[in-house]
């Protein structure tokens, strides 16, 4: 973007792409790079001729060609091949890249499929925290609907991709979510009540009520709060990657987004960045097809976001996001890959946005009812993976009762006490604005206080004055 | 003062001036004459060297910067903690961002202030509100945006711009501007350290151009703290950056025609020492606030009008902004869009004899 006033390195490389030098370059004298025995430097200004692909090696034309083929260009970044022939690369290619999966509909293994082990405990909790993920939208989306809460976010049809991703990390692991992942944050061990309280906006709101519903955050978790604007915690976690690789840390960063975040600048600046930088950091694209009412076809051209983080140099991974254990042992690969090999790893899930997009959507509006039903149903991630952990003989339907009722308790008994609880107090409004109060808000703080004695009826009577 | 400050100022239109700044610090120990660029680059060499969690990066850092001002921090410090970025200001930001979260001291330079846009939801989104929207549970108040502003002679639209007003309506950054390499030093290091996100703007024009001498050890000058360098009766004048020696040297053709002007240098204008501003105003009665960016919406509309609140009944004459015309920053017409040494003394005459 800049154009600089000082002098440029840019300069040289104008120079470098000017004709002649690039008729030099087609046989260069570096010591490493002897110029081949081809007397024929300008091909590329001849008239073009129709040549075979490499396949057809052998025939006669071909044979003209090889002449010039081992001429190589010792450019930035590596040696470049010379040809002779003109071919664009192909916007896609014939074949969209394959997606990743361990288990089939049924909760199977795939034969052959080589996946992450995964022992009793950790498969229960996974399947028992997606279970509670799917309650706790249920129950919040109601108290949304009964107007007890002002929003509310579901992630149904991605528990597996929100509570997998979580199970193969490590709590060392930081956290840069969007805001449909708080199945990470449950997996973590956040409270049914800490979920109430910010929901809520009471007191006991780490966010001391100040930003909407569903904006989770807990240092303790290593989870950092969640802000609405779209992919702007994409270069964080590239930049806090960055220091846990200077502290010399064992851990790596994580970054969750859309489909639809892909298309923000600060996605294509992150990447470039954590390839640059060689930051250990997971990029971890939720493709759920939807963007609010925006569907992929109009979001990108490019085959999702896994060739991307090879254009950007980045090792890229398209997996079944609604398979619960590709998903872990594609995560759990991808963090050793950047813990130990210092980079950054992307991958994407392919998935379905199975509610509405929050609680001021209605998607029916935009898509097919049959086609939310078909992913609810016949895709569903949570009833894959407990067939397979049934299979194993590690659930059962009865515990499936008593898990999902005794949750239901918990989470009704946590919104009653939510919602009783004080909000925060006025005071609040004031703080952590700047690490301490200035003067200019001291005044206001003042200024308002008098204004509520001569109006007390203008505010809300449940915030502490 | 205990050491003579000798700023000298050279402007291209301008005759050379001797710039006498009275100053807050006194050297206490070994001083010496250097440029702005210098100060600054001082400033960081003692940041990277007192805090080993602090880092420099930006667009041509590693080799010096285009402006000189990182120079031998890469050879010192090593290339993981002195690096070039990519092409890309919201990701220097979003990049930096992260880092200060961790709690490190993220220094990043802008080239230009002029490219500073893209980078301004990161700026304005998500670091001045980190510690607020997640109450106090994070912050990334180790971030420092360094970034050089305002006219330079030659710059044109996009290497003179001076975007400081956008930042000021942003509760949650801090925004210093300073005067001389002195300030400058001082000022880098209080915003390097300060817990709180700052923008910091350097007053390009004056890299090579004024130099005074600067206390060679690690000093730090308070944020949120005006100064009054030249005392005086009749009126008040209030500016930031380079404009104070435009501002300075109207003082001086002022009191030769027997007018007696207080100068202060606001120094941080978010948050800003209203305080110190009201006092003199109180004293003088009269106001003009000058700076390089457009009047409409510039920061000296909000100094106005807040002294227009404060102050009403002892203004003796409306308050004068003189500030850059509200045009793009123009090339060959950069002189008529400046506010220059005599729009500023004939404000001053008029407001005077209002």
């Amino acid at each position: 973007m800049a154009v600089r006033l000082m002098r440029s390195p840019t300069l040289a490389w104008r120079k470098m792409a000017s004709l002649a030098a690039f008729r030099r370059s087609l046989c260069p004298t570096s010591p490493l790079f002897p110029a081949p025995a081809c007397g024929n430097h300008g091909s590329l200004l001849r008239p073009l001729r129709h040549l075979g692909s490499g396949e057809a090696a052998g025939e006669g034309v071909l044979q003209v060609d090889n002449r010039c083929s081992d001429q190589v260009l010792d450019f930035p970044g590596g040696k470049v091949m010379f040809v002779p022939e003109m071919r664009f690369l192909p916007g896609s290619p014939n074949e969209r890249i394959n997606c990743y999966r361990v288990l089939d509909v049924n909760g199977q293994t795939i034969s052959g499929s080589r996946f992450q082990e995964v022992s009793k405990e950790v498969a229960i909790k996974m399947y028992s925290d997606m279970v509670t993920l799917q309650v706790m939208d249920t129950i919040f989306y109601e108290a949304q609907r009964q107007g007890r809460i002002s929003f509310y976010l579901t992630s149904i049809g991605e528990e597996a991709i929100n509570v997998a991703s979580a199970a193969a990390l490590t709590m060392d692991d930081v956290v840069f979510p969007q805001y449909r992942e708080p199945g990470v944050l449950l997996w973590r061990g956040f409270t049914l009540q800490e979920f109430a309280n910010q929901c809520f906006g009471n007191m006991l709101d780490y966010g001391k009520g100040r930003q909407m519903p569903i904006h989770y955050g807990s240092s303790r978790l290593n989870y950092f709060t969640v802000s609405s604007p779209i992919a702007t915690q994409i270069p964080h976690a590239v930049g806090a990657a960055y220091s846990l690789k200077m502290d010399g840390k064992n851990a790596c960063t994580i970054t969750y987004f859309g489909d639809g975040g892909t298309s923000e600048g600060d996605f294509h600046a992150a990447l470039n960045f954590a390839a640059v930088m060689e930051s250990p950091v997971i990029f971890f694209c939720r493709n759920n097809g939807w963007a609010i009412s925006t569907p992929t076809a109009e979001q990108f051209r490019s085959d999702g976001a896994v060739v991307r983080g090879q254009a950007y140099g980045i090792h890229s991974i398209r997996v079944d996001g609604n398979d619960a254990l590709a998903v872990y042992s594609a995560v759990h690969a991808a963090r050793e890959m950047a813990v130990h090999d210092c980079r950054p790893v992307l991958v994407e899930a392919l998935t379905y946005r199975v509610g509405h997009h929050s609680t001021s959507d209605d998607s029916t509006k935009y898509r097919s009812i049959d086609e939310i039903e078909h992913w609810k149903i016949a895709r569903d991630p949570v009833s894959r993976f407990r067939k397979w952990v049934e299979g194993n003989g590690w659930w059962s339907e009865a515990a499936e009762v008593e898990h999902r009722s005794s949750t239901r308790k918990e989470l009704l008994q946590a919104i009653q006490a939510a919602e009783r609880a004080e909000k925060p107090p006025l005071s609040e409004l004031f703080t952590d604005v700047y690490d301490r109060v200035p003067s200019n808000l001291r005044e206001q703080e003042k200024s308002l206080r008098e204004t509520i004695k001569k109006h007390p009826k203008d505010y809300p009577s449940d915030v502490p004055v | 003062m205990a050491t003579a400050m000798a700023l000298r100022v050279i402007r291209r239109k301008a005759s050379i001036a001797a710039r006498g700044f009275s100053s807050s610090c006194e050297a206490e120990k070994a001083a010496k004459p250097i440029n702005l660029f210098s100060a600054i680059n001082q400033a960081l060499h003692i940041a990277l060297d007192t805090d080993p969690r602090a880092y420099v990066f930006g667009e041509d850092v590693r080799f010096g910067g285009v402006f000189r001002c990182t120079t031998g921090l890469a050879d010192r410090f090593g290339r993981s903690r002195v690096f070039n970025t990519p092409l890309c200001e919201q990701g220097i930001a979003g990049f930096a961002i992260g880092l200060a979260a961790m709690g490190n001291r993220a220094i990043a330079e802008i080239q230009f202030a002029d490219y500073i846009y893209p980078a301004f939801d990161q700026l304005v989104n998500e670091a001045a509100k980190f510690r607020y929207r997640s109450g106090n549970e994070f912050n990334c108040g180790g971030l420092t945006i360094r970034t050089p502003y305002g006219a330079v002679g030659h710059g044109g639209h996009y290497h003179s711009q001076s975007p400081e007003s956008f930042f000021c309506h942003v509760p949650g950054l801090k925004v210093v501007i300073p005067r001389s390499p002195q300030q400058a030093k001082g000022l880098l290091l209080s915003c390097i350290r300060d817990p709180n996100p700052s923008i910091f703007f350097e007053p390009k024009w004056l890299y090579r151009l004024a130099v005074e001498e600067v206390p060679e050890h690690d000093y730090m000058l308070p944020l949120s703290e005006a100064e009054v360098i030249r005392q005086g009766s009749d009126i008040t004048l209030v500016g930031w950056g380079a404009q104070l020696s435009v501002l300075e040297q109207a003082c001086v053709e002022a009191a030769k025609e027997g007018i007696s002007c207080e100068l202060i240098d606001l120094r941080t204008l978010i948050p800003w020492d209203k305080e110190t501003v009201e006092a003199s105003v109180r004293k003088t009665g009269k106001l003009l606030v000058s700076h390089e960016a457009p009047v409409t919406g510039g920061f000296g509309a909000e100094i106005s009008a807040s002294i227009a609140e404060s102050c009403f009944l002892r203004l003796e004459a409306p308050i004068a902004r003189i500030c850059g015309l509200d045009t793009p920053f123009p090339l060959v017409y950069e002189q008529f869009y400046m506010p220059t040494k005599n729009k500023i003394l004939d404000a001053i005459k008029a407001t005077v004899n209002y």
